[in-house]
């Protein structure tokens, strides 16, 4: 319990200290950076590139001129990552439900693998199994011509579910995994099908894991840069690749701190959308089902 | 349902074998619950009783034989698709449900579904019939350990399934609590006469409750009957044993014919006991045990006369002495027997004053009163025992 004045002295001090290490990493690289940001979206770019001190809002302004970079991110992420979470769910109930003892581990592992090498080498990779010589090769072997893949958003939508499934199966697996499976033959013995069961008892008892995923992949997949400059070429670009165009090659410094702003506001509107709406559903289904 | 010479028959099973791997669960079971009654699969823990439940339930298959419920053959038919519904041992209450909601699982499933109204009027009839009105809005893990077990009784009893089955359902509960809940239990099985299937590793749980009890081992039923059946006729020391407590006299089948037999103990003592089975008589030259109940013993002063009614008497010492209130609980030795343990009631310890440890007593019973059988603890498994009709 906390308490006020001096008899929770010491207790209070040891609280502040293994909180320091936290606070002053959040302070250093969470808000300070922030901050900093913010200050430079206000500000005009330097003759040489840069910043320079000033107090408009004419960056924001100017957001339209990267509309694409935004409306692709805001399609491709969010389909991305309905796309995991429906590959993602199947696979982490089998592992969860139906996988035997002994194969479990050996599955597990093989989901984790790719992380063992380099996300920049798998995707890599990806442009040789996407590019001419690969899949529309083999499509052309058995007579379908002219397919295109590579640097199109499919190439990227390909590219995101390969590289984050696994954060999407891990915390469904871990949810499914803690759920009683007598509730799943109790369901069944008050005369629920299968399929009743996993909508009436499975699926809202794995919510969280659903949510906790579909959230880690959907703000990863916002500031992502790495898939769509391999996979995108270029033609599909996120806000990740306007950022890094906007600081590093035309060096304008206050327009790339807006456009940052900007989609640190959008994501966030977006999860608060998304967690009243997971929200509310659930709530709604709480006075249905009577 | 079927009719049989002695009414209908809910649950059937015809030679039930259940094996998971190299366990064999259930081995070669006959089972026969007749409609409306009280039947208990009584066992220690892993003798196959919520083996023989899910097969039931169809969460499990049989390996071979067949299970009926209603008179029709179920291998093969989902659990969903069966008309029985389960109590689970740890009550699996669907912690995103509440209470009403949870009760009215079961009804929610009919095709076509009850309106809200008739949901709401049923669910209303099983809180009060489990008296648990006012706790519909309830989260389950609010609630005590009794009051989760009413709702599990509420939810299974909601679609008035032909057989109900309860795994240990008072297992966690507390003792008081337990006995309230055997009596709860009894009186719902009358009210609502539906057929209970209960399992328990309670002997006193079991012949306290059901009118039938079948008490199993390795898979097997050794014995079934009523509670008196079990605890004044048992087949076989193992029944002796697990149903209430027992004196064991160790020795060999020195005589034996359908009435009894008479074991000769190492000492050379000769001991004339009842044969329960009465028809088969048992097997001469083999291991055989006298088996008595310690309130069966009648115990006094050792005083020199002697005056006791008994068939059998021996003079003892008394090493021990556990006073149980309503009775008290003596461990004796005596020569050419070892320990002996007596119970003697209240009102025996009023005539006799009671004894102390290191009193000298005369302790003898009837013969009629000791059992002679087989001795399975050392003969390996018990011989089949035919089951007779419910009747
Ligand atoms: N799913 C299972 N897989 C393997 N063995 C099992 C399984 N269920 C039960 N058993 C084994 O079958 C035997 C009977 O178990 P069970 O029916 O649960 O006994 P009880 O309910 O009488 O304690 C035990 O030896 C147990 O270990
Ligand atoms: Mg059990």
């Amino acid at each position: 319990m906390a308490s006020t004045g001096n008899t929770g002295g010491p207790n209070n001090r040891v609280t502040a200290m293994l909180l320091l290490p936290t606070t002053l990493w959040f302070f250093l690289l969470l808000v300070m950076p922030l901050v900093v940001i913010a200050v430079y979206s206000l500000g005009e770019r330097a003759p040489a590139g840069g910043y320079q001190p000033a107090l408009t809002l004419a960056q924001y302004g100017n957001l339209l001129a990267r509309l694409k970079a935004f409306t692709n991110t805001l399609t491709l992420a969010p389909l991305g990552t309905v796309l995991c979470l429906l590959i993602a769910y199947p696979l982490a109930y089998y592992l969860a439900v139906k996988a035997g003892r002994g194969a479990k581990p050996f599955l597990l592992t093989l989901v984790i693998i790719p992380f063992w090498t380099s996300f920049l080498i798998r995707t890599y990779a990806w442009i040789y199994i996407l590019g001419g010589r690969g899949i529309p090769r083999l499509l052309e072997m058995i007579g379908i011509e002219d397919v295109r893949l590579i640097y199109t958003p499919t190439a990227v939508l390909i590219g995101i579910v390969y590289g984050y499934l696994p954060l999407m199966v891990l915390p469904i697996y871990v949810s499914l995994e803690k759920l009683d499976k007598s509730l799943l033959e109790a369901a069944s013995d008050l005369g629920a099908s299968p399929i009743r069961t996993f909508f009436q008892v499975t699926l809202p008892l794995s919510a969280p894991g659903l949510v906790t995923g579909s959230l880690l992949v959907f703000i990863l997949l916002m500031g992502e840069y790495l898939i769509p400059a391999l996979l995108g070429g270029g033609k599909v670009f996120f806000v990740g690749n306007a950022l890094v165009d906007l600081f590093l090659q035309s060096r304008n410094w206050p327009f790339g701190s807006a456009v940052a702003i900007a989609l640190v506001g959008i994501m966030l509107a977006a999860v608060a959308l998304y967690l009243t709406l997971v929200g509310r559903d659930r709530d709604r289904q709480n006075v249905s089902v009577l | 349902m079927v009719e049989t010479i002695n009414g209908t028959v809910d649950v059937e099973f015809h030679g039930v074998t259940k094996r998971y791997g190299d366990i064999l669960a259930v081995d070669d079971m006959d089972l026969e619950v007749s409609s409306g009654s009280f039947v208990s699969l009584l066992g220690p823990s892993g003798c196959g009783k919520t083996t023989s439940l899910r097969l039931i339930a169809g969460f499990e298959q049989p390996n071979a034989g067949d299970v009926r419920i209603g008179g029709a053959s179920v291998v093969g038919v989902p659990p969903h698709k069966r008309p029985v519904n389960m109590v689970f041992q740890n009550y699996s209450l669907f912690p995103h449900f509440t209470v009403a909601e949870n009760i009215g699982f079961g009804l929610r499933q009919l095709k076509p579904r009850p309106s809200k109204t008739e949901i709401t009027a049923r669910v209303g009839e099983m809180l009060e019939l489990v008296r648990l009105q006012g706790f519909e809005k309830r989260r389950t893990w609010e609630l005590s350990g009794g009051q989760q077990q009413r709702v599990a009784l509420a939810r299974a009893l909601i679609n008035r399934p032909t057989v109900l089955l309860l795994d240990e359902p008072l297992a966690a509960l507390d003792r008081k609590l337990r006995q309230d809940m055997q009596i709860e239990l009894q009186t719902l099985q009358r009210d609502v006469g539906i057929t209970f299937v209960l399992v328990t590793h309670d002997q006193e749980e079991a012949l306290s409750m059901s009118d039938t009890i079948y008490l199993m081992d390795e898979g097997r039923i050794i014995q079934m009957g009523g509670a008196r059946d079990l605890y004044d006729e048992p087949i076989n020391r193992y029944v002796a044993d697990f149903v209430g407590k027992s004196n064991f006299f160790d020795g060999e089948i020195a005589e034996a014919d359908t009435s009894g037999a008479v074991i000769r103990l190492a000492s050379g003592r000769v001991l004339r006991g009842r044969n329960p089975r009465g028809v088969e008589s048992l097997n001469r030259n083999a291991a055989g045990v006298i088996a008595i109940r310690p309130e069966l013993i009648h115990i006094e002063k050792a005083n020199g006369s002697a005056s006791l009614t008994t068939d059998v008497e021996t003079t003892a010492r008394i090493k021990n002495r556990i006073f149980l209130g309503d009775q008290t609980e003596y461990l004796v030795e005596a020569e050419g027997f070892g320990n002996i343990l007596v119970l003697a009631s209240k009102h025996a310890e009023s005539v006799s004053g009671g004894f102390s440890p290191g009193d000298f007593v005369n302790v003898g019973w009837k013969e009629s009163s000791a059992l002679a059988l087989e001795d399975t603890s050392k003969g390996g498994r018990p011989t089949a025992v035919p089951v007779p009709k419910i009747g």
